[in-house]
C-alpha cells in the first residue's frame, strides 16, 4: 500500500484502525503505544527529577546559605578606613573618605519605643512613614540588642539627639566613600556602594586593590584637563541642543589618558538620582558608527600597503551603486581625486574604492592591528566590544573605509588615530598613570613615512579642508572632521548625526589626540543650520586645545617648517584658511629630522 | 466557574467545557495570574529605566492577557485533526517570517530575530516551536504506523532546516529548545537505549561547538564557570534577591532587585518573584509547572492515538523545558540563556506562542469519543 497521506489521516482518526485489511497496522499501532507510553512516563521522570534539582537549589539559594548581606554589614566599618585613595597624574585627590555619625539603639533600654521614634522623626526627615513603622518594631523587640536608625547623621542634628539624653540611643563613628570632584570624574572613578564595595568605575575595577593596598591608585587623568574638557563639551551640547556629547584627550606617545568626559554625567555620591543616559559612559561604552574619521585609517593603509603611491588616482566621478543604495560624497567633484584629494574631500566614492581594491583581508587585519576590531583592555568594567558585521561582505568592505556599518567605541579611535599620527606604534587607552621609562612596547601599525604623510594630511585638513574651526593659532592641529548618519529602523537618518572631531597637536611632533563628540546636534544661526563635525566638534576641539595646551606646558608658536612638509607658516592669526601656499606642496619625504624637531625627541617608536 | 453547563449540552462550548482537561486548564490559568502580579512588581521599574511611561508594560501585558487566554481557548475548541492542519500552516508562516527576521530584520542586543508589522514586533520563532512539535509528531507517528513512511528523516530534515535557521539569527536558547522536542519525540517512537546515549552525547558536542563558534554563548558559559572573572552583575543580583527573600519574601513592593536587573521583567522575574514573595511562592510556580507537566503526560499516556501522544508530549517538552532554563539560570544552575519563563515574563510574542502551544495541548488531551480517562 502506497503511503499517501490521505491513508494516514484516515488511519490516525479514531475508528480508522479497525477497518479490515488494517490487522496488522493494528498491531503496530499497539506496541508503537505501548513504548510510546512507558516512554512518556520516562520523560515525566527526567522532568520531575529535573524540576526536583531546581527546586533543590531554590531552597539552597533562599534559606540555606548563610545571609551574606547581613555578614557583610558587619565588615565595612575597617574595610573602609584603609581603602585607598585614588588621585589624579598629579596627585590629586579623586576618591577618599570621611567621618560620619551613624545613630543606633539598643532596644533593651529603651522603654517607650514609640515616643522616641516620633522624637526622632521630627529630627530625622530621612525617616518615612514605611520605615518608620519597622523601626518601630524593631525598636520594641527588647530582645534585640543593636539596630540601625539613620547613618550619617549632620552634627548640628546629631548634637539634638544627644540633647534628648536617651539612654538606648548611640552613635558610631564610621568612614563613608567621597567623592571631591564629583561629577567631574564621576565616569571614571565611578562609585561604591555605602558599605564601600566598588560598584562602577575604576572603584569597582579595582575594588580589591584598592582595600588590599592602601597606597593611593594614581590615574592617568589630569584634574584640570578634565575640567576643561568638561566645560567645553557641556557648553557644545548646550548650545547645539545635542542629545549628549563626549570628549577625551590622549597622549599619543604613552596611551594614557588625560581626560575623559561623557555628558550627561552624574553625581557618583548620588547615583540613584541620575538617569540611565548620565550613567552611561560614551567614551568606552558606547560604541558609533564614526563616520569619515576613519578614513584615516583607509588611507593610512592605502599607503602603507604599498597598493597606492602619491598621484595615484582614483575614479570618483559617480556614485556606486549597490542595490538599492548608493555610496556619494557630500563635496562631490565628480572627476578622478589623487588619493591626497579623497583624504581633504572626505570622498566617501573615493574611500569605498580604495578599500574595494585593498580588499577585505587586508582591511581587516589592518583594523584588527589598530585594536578596532576587538573589546579594548581599558581598566574600567565599563567597556563596549566594537560592533562588526557578522557577515562581512563587500559592501562592508565598502562602507567601513568611510565609517559605517561598524561601530567603536571613541578611546579606540583615539587609540588608532595616535598610533597612526605618532610614528606607527599603536598603544592601548589607559586610565593608569605610566612610568615613561618602563613603557610598554608597543605595535608597530604603519612605517614612520606613512605616519609622515597622514599628519600632513591630517594638517591639510585643518588648514583649508572641512575641519578649519578646529585651527588654534600656534598649536598647529591637524585632524579630521567625522559626520555620520545614525543608524534608525529603517537605515541611515539624515537629520540625526554623530558629529566628531579628532585632532592632533602639535602635528609636527604630535603630543595629544583630542577627540569630541557630539549625539544629534541641532544646527543653528551660527552654524547656518549646519550640524556636521566641521561645524560642531571641530570648535570645541579648538576651544580644548587653547584651554588645555598651556596647562600641559605646550607653548604656542610659528609653524615648525623644519623637516615637515606640507606644514607651512601660514597659521598666523588672520590668514583665511583655504588660499595657503602650502596647497600645492609635495607629499612628505620621509625625513629623518622631523622626529628631531619636537621637544624631547622621544618619538614613540 | 460556576456557570451551569448541562452535561448533555452538545454545543461547541458545552461539549469542550465537559471533554477539555480542568486541571490542566486551572493551572495554566493560575500561572497567568502569577504572571500578571509579578508584572506589576517588575514592570514599572522596567519601563522607569528606559524613561517611559511607567505603566507601559502592565498595560501592554494586560492587554495581552486577554488575547492570549482567547487564543489558547480558541485553539483548545478544535479537533486533534485540525490542530494538526492549523500547526502545518502555522509552521509555514512562522517559518517564512522568521526567515525574512534573520536577513531582514533589525539588530536588537546583537540577534535578528524580530520583525516589524505595523508598529507590533513580533518574533516569529516563538511560533515555530509548538508548530513543529506537532508536525515532527505527525511525522514520527505516520512513520511508525507505515513502514515505508521515512517519518523520522522528515520531521529531521526540517527539524535541521529551523535549526540553520535560529543559529543564524543566532538563537541557541531557541534552537536547544527545538532540539529538545525532536529529540523527546525520537525517544518516544522507540529509539534504542545505545542511541539515545550516543544522541546525548551528540547534544554536548553541539554545546561545545555552540561555545567555540559563538562569541557570546562562550562569555555565558566562561562568566558561568567563573562568575568573578567577566560580569557577573546579574546573576550575583539576582541569587541576592533569592537570599533576601528568605523563605515568605520582603513583602509586594520592597523587592531592590527590579531596579538593578535591565531585564526583571522579562528573563529575571523569578528572581523578583524570589524576593518580594519567597520560597513558598517560587516552589508554588515550580510545582505548577511540574503539575501542568505531569498532568499532560498522563492524559497523553492514557491516549489511544500515536500522533496525540507524540504531540502532546513535544508541545509539553518545550513548555517544560523554557520554564526549566529560566528558572534554573536564573538559580545559577546553568549558564545564562535569554528565555522567557513561560507565562509569566513579560513578552508578548511569547506570551501568544506559549498560548497557541499549550491551547494545542488543551485540544489534544481533550477526552475523546470512546476514550475515557
Amino acid at each position: 500500500m502506497k503511503p499517501t497521506l490521505k491513508s494516514f489521516l484516515t488511519k490516525l482518526t479514531p475508528g480508522g484502525a479497525s477497518r479490515p485489511g488494517q490487522v496488522r497496522l493494528e498491531g503496530v499501532a499497539k506496541s508503537s503505544l505501548d513504548m510510546g507510553r512507558n516512554r512518556v512516563v520516562a520523560t515525566g521522570a527526567i522532568f520531575s527529577l529535573a524540576f526536583l534539582a531546581v527546586g533543590w537549589r531554590l531552597i539552597d539559594v533562599s534559606v540555606m546559605q548563610p545571609n551574606l548581606t547581613r555578614a557583610r554589614h558587619a565588615m565595612p566599618v575597617s574595610a573602609l578606613a584603609t581603602r585607598a585613595e585614588i588621585v589624579d597624574r598629579n596627585g590629586v585627590v579623586l576618591a577618599t573618605r570621611r567621618p560620619i555619625q551613624s545613630l543606633f539603639a539598643d532596644p533593651s533600654l529603651i522603654a517607650k519605643p514609640d515616643r522616641l521614634v516620633r522624637r526622632l522623626s521630627r529630627l530625622l526627615p530621612g525617616l518615612k512613614k514605611t520605615s518608620r513603622r519597622a523601626l518601630l518594631r524593631r525598636l520594641s523587640d527588647r530582645q534585640r540588642r543593636f539596630v540601625w536608625i539613620a547613618r550619617d547623621v549632620p552634627a548640628a542634628i546629631a548634637e539634638r539627639i544627644v540633647a534628648m539624653k536617651e539612654p538606648g540611643l548611640e552613635f558610631r563613628r564610621e568612614w563613608r566613600r567621597t567623592w571631591p570632584q564629583g561629577a567631574v570624574v564621576g565616569h571614571i572613578v565611578g562609585f561604591t556602594d555605602v558599605d564601600g564595595r566598588g560598584i562602577v568605575g575604576i572603584e569597582r575595577k579595582f575594588d580589591r586593590r584598592l582595600n588590599d593596598n592602601t597606597a593611593p591608585l594614581r590615574l592617568s587623568i589630569d584634574i584640570r584637563v578634565q575640567m576643561a574638557l568638561r566645560d567645553v563639551i557641556g557648553e557644545t551640547v548646550r548650545r547645539f541642543r545635542a542629545k549628549g556629547g563626549s570628549a577625551l584627550m590622549m597622549d599619543v606617545r604613552t596611551g594614557e589618558l588625560l581626560g575623559m568626559v561623557s555628558w550627561p554625567d552624574f553625581e557618583p555620591s548620588a547615583p540613584g538620582k541620575a538617569t540611565v543616559s548620565a550613567r552611561f559612559n560614551r567614551n568606552t561604552l558606547g560604541v558609533y558608527e564614526m563616520g569619515s574619521t576613519f578614513k584615516i585609517f583607509t588611507i593610512a593603509m592605502a599607503y602603507d600597503s604599498g597598493l597606492y603611491k602619491e598621484g595615484d588616482r582614483v575614479d570618483a566621478r559617480r556614485p556606486i551603486r549597490i542595490r538599492k543604495f548608493s555610496i556619494r560624497d557630500y563635496h562631490a567633484k565628480k572627476r578622478w581625486l589623487s588619493i591626497r584629494e579623497v583624504f581633504i574631500y572626505s570622498s566617501n566614492i573615493g574611500s569605498a574604492k580604495i578599500a574595494l581594491r585593498a580588499g577585505r583581508q587586508r582591511l581587516q587585519s589592518f583594523l584588527r592591528k589598530l585594536g578596532l576590531m576587538q573589546r579594548p583592555p581599558l581598566e574600567l568594567p565599563e567597556v563596549g566590544a566594537p560592533l562588526v558585521p557578522r557577515h562581512w561582505r563587500p559592501v562592508h568592505t565598502m562602507t567601513v573605509a568611510f565609517g559605517h556599518g561598524m561601530a567603536v567605541s571613541p578611546i579606540q579611535l583615539a587609540a588608532a588615530v595616535a598610533g597612526i599620527a605618532n610614528g606607527g606604534t599603536w598603544r592601548a587607552a589607559t586610565l593608569m598613570k605610566q612610568d615613561a621609562a618602563a613603557l610598554p612596547a608597543g605595535r608597530r601599525v604603519v612605517s614612520r613615512a606613512t605616519s609622515l604623510r597622514m599628519r600632513s594630511l591630517l594638517r591639510q585638513v585643518v588648514e583649508k579642508g572641512t575641519g578649519r574651526k578646529a585651527e588654534a593659532p600656534g598649536y598647529r592641529v591637524g585632524g579630521k572632521t567625522g559626520t555620520a548618519e545614525k543608524a534608525g529602523r529603517r537605515g541611515y537618518r539624515r537629520n540625526k548625526l554623530l558629529s566628531s572631531f579628532v585632532g592632533v597637536f602639535p602635528i609636527d611632533d604630535p603630543r595629544y589626540v583630542v577627540l569630541v563628540t557630539v549625539d544629534e546636534p541641532k544646527g543653528n544661526k551660527s552654524t547656518h543650520g549646519y550640524a556636521t563635525g566641521g561645524w560642531v566638534a571641530a570648535p570645541a576641539v579648538r576651544a580644548i586645545i587653547l584651554r588645555t595646551a598651556p596647562i600641559l606646558g605646550l607653548r604656542p608658536s610659528r609653524e615648525n617648517v623644519d623637516g615637515v612638509p606640507a606644514v607651512q607658516p601660514n597659521t598666523k592669526p588672520g590668514t583665511p584658511p583655504g588660499n595657503s601656499p602650502a596647497r600645492r606642496t609635495a607629499p612628505a619625504q620621509p625625513d629623518k629630522r622631523a622626529s628631531l624637531a619636537g621637544a624631547g625627541g622621544h618619538e614613540a617608536e | 466557574m460556576s456557570v451551569a453547563i448541562a452535561r448533555n449540552d452538545r454545543s461547541v462550548v458545552g461539549h469542550w467545557w465537559w471533554t477539555v482537561d480542568h486541571w490542566m486548564l486551572a493551572g495554566l490559568v493560575l500561572l497567568v495570574g502569577y504572571g500578571a502580579v509579578l508584572t506589576y512588581a517588575a514592570g514599572p521599574p522596567a519601563a522607569a529605566r528606559i524613561n517611559i511611561d511607567i505603566f507601559h508594560f502592565v498595560r501592554q501585558q494586560l492587554v495581552l492577557i486577554p488575547v492570549a487566554m482567547a487564543m489558547m481557548m480558541g485553539v483548545s475548541l478544535l479537533p486533534a485533526r485540525w490542530v494538526r492542519r492549523v500547526a502545518f500552516f502555522v509552521l509555514l508562516g512562522a517559518m517564512a517570517l522568521t526567515v525574512a527576521a534573520t536577513f531582514t530584520g533589525p539588530e536588537i542586543k546583537g540577534a535578528r530575530r524580530w520583525i516589524f508589522l505595523g508598529g507590533f514586533s513580533l518574533q516569529p520563532s516563538e511560533f515555530v516551536k509548538p508548530a513543529y512539535a506537532v508536525f515532527a509528531a505527525w511525522m514520527f507517528s505516520t512513520g511508525q504506523l507505515q513502514p515505508k513512511f521515512p517519518g523520522g528523516t522528515i520531521s529531521a530534515v526540517v527539524g535541521l532546516g529551523i535549526l540553520g535557521v535560529l543559529l543564524l539569527q543566532p538563537d541557541v536558547g531557541q534552537a536547544v529548545i527545538l532540539m529538545g522536542i525532536w529529540f523527546s519525540q525520537l525517544f518516544l517512537a522507540g529509539l534504542s537505549m545505545i542511541w539515545v546515549a550516543g544522541l546525548v552525547v551528540c547534544g554536548l558536542v553541539c554545546l561545545y561547538v555552540a561555545y567555540l563558534v559563538f562569541p557570546h554563548v562562550a562569555q555565558r558559559i566562561d562568566q558561568f564557570l567563573d562568575p568573578s572573572a567577566g560580569d557577573g552583575y546579574q546573576i550575583g543580583k539576582a541569587l541576592d534577591a533569592f537570599r533576601q527573600g528568605g523563605l515568605t519574601g520582603l513583602g509586594p513592593g520592597e523587592g531592590s532587585v527590579k531596579s538593578q536587573l535591565p531585564d526583571a521583567h522579562a528573563d529575571f522575574i523569578f528572581a523578583v518573584a524570589g524576593e518580594e514573595f519567597g520560597l513558598i511562592a517560587c516552589a508554588l510556580i515550580l510545582l505548577t509547572y511540574l503539575f501542568i507537566l505531569l498532568r499532560g503526560f498522563g492524559r497523553a499516556a492514557q491516549d489511544e492515538n500515536l500522533f496525540v501522544l507524540f504531540a502532546t508530549t513535544g508541545l509539553l517538552v518545550g513548555f517544560g523545558l523554557q520554564a526549566l532554563i529560566n528558572m534554573a539560570s536564573t538559580l545559577h544552575l546553568i549558564p545564562t540563556k535569554g528565555m522567557t519563563l513561560p507565562f509569566i515574563s513579560y513578552g508578548g510574542s511569547s506570551l501568544i506562542a506559549l498560548a497557541f502551544g499549550m491551547g494545542m495541548v488543551l485540544a489534544l488531551t481533550r477526552t475523546r469519543r470512546g476514550v475515557r480517562l
